[in-house]
């Protein structure tokens, strides 16, 4: 399915749609603010953009760096070059441990590599500990944000399904109250769980370490009762030094929600007595992108989600209406890198007004790579519905007697048609748009008759 | 081949140029420290103590489970720790000694030295951390630069209570983790 048709799936409660622009809103504003209270913040996104552009151009050297580092410190290191690749060695060390239950924390990367469903036909129950998460889990619904997961949903549908799930209270809508329940739950799955899986926010080359960050606490809640932690990781979340962590973590926060920082930060470099850690660098088109010039800066992206937030699409549309693991702005340039066909109208999805570009904290030029994405795809596919209308309108541009014509036409018809013409349900263009009050003569007439 | 022999071909055949590391440069800092601390940790959803109020919080709270790790804090009546963290289920309070803070964000810095065991500040339903106010730093590259070569299996930067916002963003704190923060300066 289309963006635009999923769009309009979304876009059927108008309440709830408008209640989900306002609150992204809400936290883009958040952002602006506290992004304004440090006076070095542009110089901050251009130091995260230059040691991302460093990485990017020494990336093979940094990830060996990173291997020797945590092997020393006593991690087990394994490469993964798709998402198969990587579920398999996930479930080979469950397999060996004889782990039928874990417990897992945010990690857009296993539900890039669809890792819930691989492990639970195989047997093993997957317990979700964010919260956003879990919630999602349980209405079996894939996150629809990468930093809120449960933005879609209202707390009528959470308390629902937690007196389903939980036995909450009917009725009982208390974010305070549903939470509670929610951590009575999980601390009974968390103090079982013998393996723990969570993702990465960056891996240092210089000492072999990764850090995680969390406000919940539910990442260390899970490793530090557990024997095995296993961390996911893509191959470009590598970072130089430690010192860098400094900018990163200064920049991640605050754009993501507005926050100085996440509440917990933890740098894993190597085992508690007795444990294992074990790291999985995951390829899974990356390489690919990384060898497309004009796309390659797609992968400086740290996960923050601030382009979500402020992008007009986005917010109107929902995350669902992307149908790809990373929605928004800068899933609209990573996915079609992995599947063109499938995501071919995610770049379409966007005004090109550029706000997602002048918020990424690692500066990526998301706008223009929509713009270039747009380029390769019409290229591909010329029959595509926009893109017969652009040669529409490039056959009236280039001939001024057509353009002459045209505009007498539009004139006219723009006073004459009614409206259902304009808004029928087979131009979706024309939904939530108003047409402008077409003027009484175009600009050449009227320098005719007024020229002195 | 190995997977991990075919990425690093794949990212070898890409033409890279040659871009030099960014060298990371001084940011001022704000002028009074401790206020600027107080007040990231109270925008967190922390609160920051003296060591004489926090002998009275103490004692009004009358926490009956309590585990210290803390060198700076006089307390009586103590757990002992555990080998196995699963223990500590029912911890009402833990008191660990941080060992840097910034002040721009109210992240205190502590390692396996202070822990002991890592699950610690996470499993406790309470957390007491002390700082010295002569370590609380500006921002986080000055505290990088103070652990940078430190070398500890685990060290996290706490700046607050367990929170969330996931149900229509309204934030409930101690959603996993620790339901409060108390910052002792001593």
């Amino acid at each position: 399915m289309s963006h635009p048709s999923k769009a309009a799936e979304f876009l059927k409660d108008q309440a709830k749609s408008h209640w989900h622009d306002e609150t992204l809103w809400f936290v883009r504003d958040k952002r602006d603010k506290i992004s304004k209270s440090i006076p070095e913040w542009e110089n901050l996104r251009t130091l995260a953009s230059g040691l991302k552009d460093y990485v990017l151009n020494n990336l093979d050297t940094l990830l060996l760096d990173f291997e020797a580092n945590a092997k020393k410190n006593g991690i087990h290191v394994h490469w993964a070059v798709d998402a198969e690749e990587h579920n398999q060695i996930v479930h080979s060390i469950l397999e060996k441990h004889d782990c039928k239950a874990i417990v897992k924390s945010k990690s857009i990367l296993t539900e890039e590599c669809h890792l819930n469903p691989y492990l639970e036909k195989r047997g093993v129950e997957v317990v979700d500990t964010d919260l956003g998460e879990r919630i999602v889990q349980f209405l079996q619904q894939p996150p629809s944000h990468i930093v809120l997961p449960a933005i879609h949903l209202k707390k009528g549908d959470i308390s629902k399904i937690f007196h389903e799930k939980l036995q909450t209270e009917k009725g009982n809508e208390d974010p305070t109250y549903l939470t509670h329940a929610a951590r009575l739950h999980l601390r009974e799955k968390f103090l079982k769980a013998k393996v723990a899986i969570t993702g990465v926010n960056f891996g240092v080359a210089e000492t072999g370490e990764f850090v995680v960050c969390t406000n919940e606490g539910n990442a260390d809640m899970g490793v530090h009762l557990a024997d095995v932690h296993i961390a996911c990781m893509g191959i470009e979340k590598i970072i130089p030094r430690r010192k860098d962590l400094g900018v990163f973590l200064r920049l991640l926060a605050r754009s993501a929600t507005g926050q100085p920082i996440t509440n917990y930060n933890s740098h894993f470099r190597s085992p508690e007595p007795g444990k294992e850690i074990h790291i999985v660098l995951l390829d899974n088109g990356r390489t690919r992108q990384l060898a497309r010039d004009k796309f390659k800066n797609s992968l400086k992206c740290i996960r923050c989600g601030a382009c979500m937030n402020t992008c007009p699409i986005y917010r109107r549309s929902g995350g669902y209406s992307y149908g790809s693991t990373v929605p928004g702005p800068i899933g609209s340039i990573l996915s079609p890198g992995i599947d063109v066909k499938k995501y071919s109208t995610l770049p379409f999805a966007s005004t090109l007004c550029g706000s997602c570009s002048d918020v990424c904290p690692v500066k990526i030029n998301i706008h223009e790579q929509l713009y270039e994405w747009r380029q390769e795809i019409t290229k591909a596919n010329p029959d595509l519905a926009k893109g017969m209308s652009m040669k529409m309108a490039s056959g009236i541009f280039t001939s001024p007697l057509a353009y002459k014509i045209s505009g007498n036409l539009m004139r006219k018809s723009l006073k004459a048609l009614p409206k259902s013409i304009i808004y029928n349900p087979l131009n979706v263009w024309g939904k939530e748009r108003d047409l402008p009050n077409p003027p009484k003569e175009s600009f050449k007439e009227w320098y005719k008759k007024n020229r002195p | 081949m190995s997977s991990r022999d075919q990425i690093i071909q794949a990212i070898q055949k890409v033409k890279s140029d040659n871009k030099t590391l960014p060298e990371i440069p001084e940011f001022r800092v704000p002028e009074d420290l401790l206020a600027t601390f107080i007040l990231s940790i109270e925008g967190n959803k922390g609160q920051v103590v003296s060591k004489e109020d926090f002998q009275s919080w103490l004692e009004e709270k009358g926490y009956l489970k309590i585990l210290s790790n803390s060198e700076r804090l006089e307390v009586s009546n103590l757990q002992i720790l555990p080998s196995d963290p699963h223990e500590l289920a029912e911890l009402e309070l833990a008191i660990l000694d941080g060992q840097w803070a910034s002040a721009e964000n109210g992240a205190i810095w502590l390692d396996d030295t202070q822990l002991r065991l890592r699950a610690i500040p996470f499993i406790t339903e309470h957390l007491v951390i002390t700082i010295p106010e002569s370590n609380i730093l500006g921002n986080m590259h000055q505290a990088y630069d103070k652990i940078g070569a430190a070398h500890s299996g685990f060290g996290v930067f706490i700046a607050g209570p367990s929170k969330t916002a996931d149900i229509e963003q309204s934030l409930v704190i101690g959603a996993h983790g620790a339901k409060s923060l108390t910052v002792v300066i001593v």
